[in-house]
C-alpha cells in the first residue's frame, strides 16, 4: 500500500542544464531570480515530497557533472535506476555538445530499460527563452523527432515539453508530469464536474497546496471529453487565454511569497473582478486550494453584498468533505 | 501652450543629474512598470523628455538628459524652473559624486531665484550596490557637502530633501510616492479622511495607491512599513493580473469597452494571522488597499466578527470614495478657475 503511493522521480540532464533552478522553483518556492546564486549538485540531492496527501514524490536530483555521471551509469546503477516510475531528463536548447547530451540521455534510457521497464520519460527542452520567440516550435519538434528516433529502439514513449523558468511553461509541463502520477484522477475530475454543476461556476480550478500545480480543471475535463467524441475538433474554443493555469499558479506563488514578509499564509483570496466575474480562492483540502470563477448573472451586481461571497465560501467547505474522502482513497 | 504650462504648474517634476545617472532608468521602472533588470540595456538621452500621468493630480514627469547645459543663453531655462513643482535630482551613490554636488547646488542656486517655491528632492540612487553601513555614510557625506556648498552661496534657508533610493526594491517607489505627496495641493485633507477611516474600521494600515505607477498619494498618519507597503503594493499587482486574464474575451468582443461601465474592482484575503488584505478600486487610477488586524483570540468568534467588520469596511470605504469625487469635483473646478484667470491677466 504504502509502496505504491511512493514515487521515483529522477531528474537527469548535463550539467548547468537547470535542473536544480527547476526543482526549487517548483517545490521550494524560490523565484526565478533567485537561482542565479545556485551552484553545481554534488552527487544525487534526494527530497521527498509529499503531495496530495498520501502520495510522496522521491525526487532524485542527479548532477550533471560528467564524473557523477559515470557513476551513475557503472557502479551505481542498479541503485539509481531500480524501480523508477518517472525519468525526467533535461536539455539545454544552448547546449554546445548536443552530441554528448544525447550520449547520455541514450545511457540512461538503456539502464532504465533493464531495471524499470514500465518508466514514463518526459523530455524538457529547457532555458527556451535564449530561443527567438519565431523559432521555438520549430527548433522544439526537430529536437524531439530526433530523441523520438533514438528511443525508439528502447519502446520508450517520449512526451516532451519547452520549458524556461522565466515565464510559466515550467508549471504547464510539471503540472502534466505530475498528474499522470496520480492514480484517481478521474474521481477528481468526476467530482469536480459534479461540483460545478452545483454551482454554475464559469470556470473550476484545483491546485496543490504547496506546488500550486494545477491538478485539475473543468475547461480541461471538457477539452478531454470532447477530444474523445469527435476527433475533429482540435483546439480550445473558448477565447480566454490558453496559458491561463499556469499564469495562476505563477500569480498566487507571487502573492504567497508577497505574504510572507508579513509572516503569514493566506487563506482565501475574494475578488470582484471588474468585468462582472468573481474570483473566489480559497483552500479546499490539506493538499488542495480552489479557484471558483463566477459570473453574476443580475444585472445590478454592484449591489452584491459579502453574503454571497460567504454563500460561495460554505459551499467550498461543504465540498471539502467530499474531496478529502478522494484523496484517502488509494 | 502657455496656458497648459500655466495650469499644471505645480505638478511637474523635473528630473535632472549627470549622465548615467538612473534618471531614465527610474522614469521607465515606476511609471512603465519596466523590470528593473531591463533597463540596463536603455540607451542614454539625448534629449529633455516630457510625460503626462492621469493621477488623482495630472502629474507630468520631464527628464533632462545629464550632458545638457542648461545654462546656455538659448535654452530658456528660466520659463523651465518657474514652471515646476520639483526638482529631483539624481546622484549615482557607486561613482564620484563630487562633480555632481557641484552641479547640484549650481542648480539649485538658479532654480531657488527663479522658483522660491520649488521642492528640492536629492535621490542618493543605485544604493543597492552598497554595503548596509556605507549608505548611511554616504547619506550623511552627501548632505554635509550639500550643505556646505549652498552655505558657501549665501542660500542658507533651502530646503532640500535626501532619499536613499534603487530601483531594484521599493525605496524608489517610496521616494516618489513622498515626492508627489508634496505636490497636492488636498493632501492634508486626504490624510484626515482616511485617519477618520482608520478610526472607524479597525485598520491598520491604509495607502491610497496609484494603481499604474504602485505610488502611494496619501495615507493615514501612522508611521509607513515598508514590509506593509510592498504588501499592499503587490497585492494590487496579483489582483490586477488575475482579473486581466478572464478579462480577454470580453475586450474581443467590443473593441475599447469603456473603463467607466466596468464594476470597480474589491478584493478581500484572508492570512493566517488573522489579518486581511483588502482592496477597492477608487477613482482615476487610484485604489484604496487597507491591511485589517483582527486580534480577537477565539477563531469562530474572528471569523464571524470580521465578516461584520468588513461590511462595515465597506460601507465606510463607499463614504470615502464618495468624499473622494466630491474633493476632486471641486480640485478640478479650481483649476479650471486658475486657468481662466492665467488666461485673463495673459
Amino acid at each position: 500500500m504504502s509502496q505504491s503511493s511512493r514515487k521515483k522521480l529522477l531528474l537527469m540532464g548535463r550539467s548547468g542544464s537547470g535542473k536544480s533552478s527547476m526543482r526549487l522553483i517548483i517545490f521550494s518556492n524560490y523565484s526565478a531570480f533567485d537561482t542565479r546564486r545556485l551552484g553545481a549538485t554534488i552527487d544525487v540531492e534526494h527530497s521527498h515530497l509529499r503531495f496530495l496527501g498520501n502520495m510522496t514524490l522521491n525526487l532524485w536530483d542527479c548532477g550533471g557533472q560528467d564524473v557523477f555521471m559515470d557513476n551513475y551509469f557503472t557502479s551505481q546503477k542498479d541503485h539509481i535506476f531500480k524501480m523508477v516510475q518517472v525519468l525526467i531528463h533535461v536539455f539545454d536548447v544552448e547546449s554546445k555538445s548536443i552530441n554528448k547530451d544525447i550520449d547520455i540521455f541514450v545511457k540512461a534510457l538503456t539502464n532504465l530499460q533493464q531495471f524499470s521497464l514500465d518508466a514514463k520519460i518526459f523530455v524538457l527542452l529547457h532555458k527556451m527563452d535564449l530561443v527567438q520567440i519565431d523559432k521555438r516550435a520549430e527548433l522544439f519538434h526537430i529536437m524531439m523527432d530526433r530523441l523520438q528516433k533514438i528511443s525508439n529502439p528502447y519502446q520508450f514513449k517520449l512526451v516532451g515539453f519547452p520549458t524556461s523558468i522565466w515565464d510559466e511553461s515550467l508549471y504547464k509541463a510539471w503540472s502534466l508530469i505530475v498528474c499522470s502520477l496520480i492514480p484517481n484522477m478521474n474521481l477528481f475530475n468526476s467530482s469536480l464536474l459534479k461540483l460545478n454543476k452545483i454551482l454554475d461556476a464559469d470556470e473550476i480550478i484545483l491546485f496543490e497546496k504547496t506546488t500550486f500545480l494545477v491538478i485539475s480543471s473543468t475547461a480541461l475535463i471538457q477539452h478531454q471529453m470532447q477530444l474523445q467524441a469527435s476527433e475533429s475538433t482540435p483546439g480550445l474554443p473558448d477565447a480566454l487565454d490558453p496559458k491561463r493555469f499556469e499564469k495562476i499558479s505563477n500569480i498566487i506563488k507571487t502573492y504567497k511569497q508577497s505574504t510572507s514578509k508579513l509572516r503569514a499564509n493566506f487563506l482565501n483570496l475574494v475578488i470582484r473582478g471588474s468585468n462582472g466575474l468573481q474570483f473566489y480562492i480559497d483552500v479546499l483540502t490539506d493538499n488542495l486550494f480552489i479557484m471558483i470563477v463566477l459570473k453574476s448573472h443580475d444585472d445590478d451586481s454592484k449591489f452584491v453584498n459579502t453574503h454571497e461571497d460567504l454563500v460561495i465560501l460554505d459551499n467550498i467547505k461543504a465540498a471539502r468533505k467530499w474531496f478529502e474522502k478522494i484523496e484517502n482513497t488509494k | 501652450m502657455e496656458q497648459k504650462v500655466e495650469s499644471d504648474t505645480n505638478a511637474t517634476i523635473l528630473l535632472m543629474g549627470l549622465r548615467r545617472g538612473g534618471k531614465s532608468s527610474i522614469c521607465k521602472v515606476v511609471f512603465h512598470n519596466m523590470q528593473p533588470l531591463d533597463t540596463l540595456y536603455l540607451e542614454s538621452t539625448l534629449k529633455p523628455t516630457s510625460e503626462q500621468f492621469l493621477s488623482l493630480i495630472d502629474l507630468s514627469v520631464m527628464e533632462l538628459p545629464g550632458q545638457l547645459n542648461y545654462f546656455e543663453p538659448t535654452y530658456d531655462s528660466e520659463r523651465l524652473f518657474s514652471s515646476v513643482g520639483a526638482l529631483v535630482y539624481v546622484i549615482d551613490s557607486q561613482d564620484e559624486y563630487l562633480n555632481a554636488l557641484t552641479n547640484l547646488s549650481m542648480i539649485i542656486e538658479y532654480a531657488y531665484k527663479v522658483n522660491p517655491q520649488i521642492h528640492i528632492e536629492v535621490l542618493i540612487h543605485k544604493i543597492d550596490g552598497l554595503s548596509e553601513d556605507y549608505r548611511m555614510d554616504a547619506q550623511r557625506d552627501i548632505m554635509q557637502r550639500t550643505g556646505d556648498e549652498l552655505l558657501d552661496l549665501g542660500l542658507e534657508g533651502v530646503q532640500v530633501s535626501f532619499y536613499l533610493t534603487s530601483i531594484f526594491d521599493h525605496s524608489i517607489y517610496e521616494a516618489f510616492s513622498r515626492i508627489v505627496q508634496k505636490l497636492i495641493t488636498e493632501l492634508p485633507s486626504l490624510e484626515n479622511m482616511l485617519d477618520n477611516l482608520v478610526a472607524h474600521s479597525s485598520i491598520d494600515k491604509v495607502f491610497l495607491f496609484d494603481v499604474n505607477s504602485k505610488i502611494y498619494v496619501a495615507t493615514d498618519s501612522s508611521p509607513v512599513d515598508i514590509q506593509t507597503y510592498e504588501v499592499c503594493a503587490e497585492f494590487i499587482d496579483i489582483t490586477i493580473d488575475l482579473d486581466d486574464l478572464y478579462l480577454e474575451s470580453e475586450n474581443k468582443n467590443n473593441g475599447n469597452a469603456q473603463p467607466t461601465n466596468r464594476n470597480e474592482i474589491r478584493s478581500v484575503s484572508h492570512l493566517s494571522n488573522g489579518s486581511v488584505l483588502y482592496l477597492k478600486q477608487m477613482i482615476r487610477g487610484l485604489a484604496l488597499v487597507a491591511l485589517i488586524r483582527n486580534d480577537e483570540e477565539n477563531s469562530s468568534a474572528k471569523d464571524s466578527n470580521m465578516d461584520e467588520l468588513l461590511t462595515v469596511i465597506d460601507y465606510n470605504v463607499g463614504c470615502f470614495k464618495k468624499s473622494l469625487m466630491k474633493m476632486w469635483e471641486s480640485a478640478k473646478f479650481k483649476t479650471a478657475v486658475n486657468t481662466a484667470n492665467g488666461n485673463g491677466s495673459a
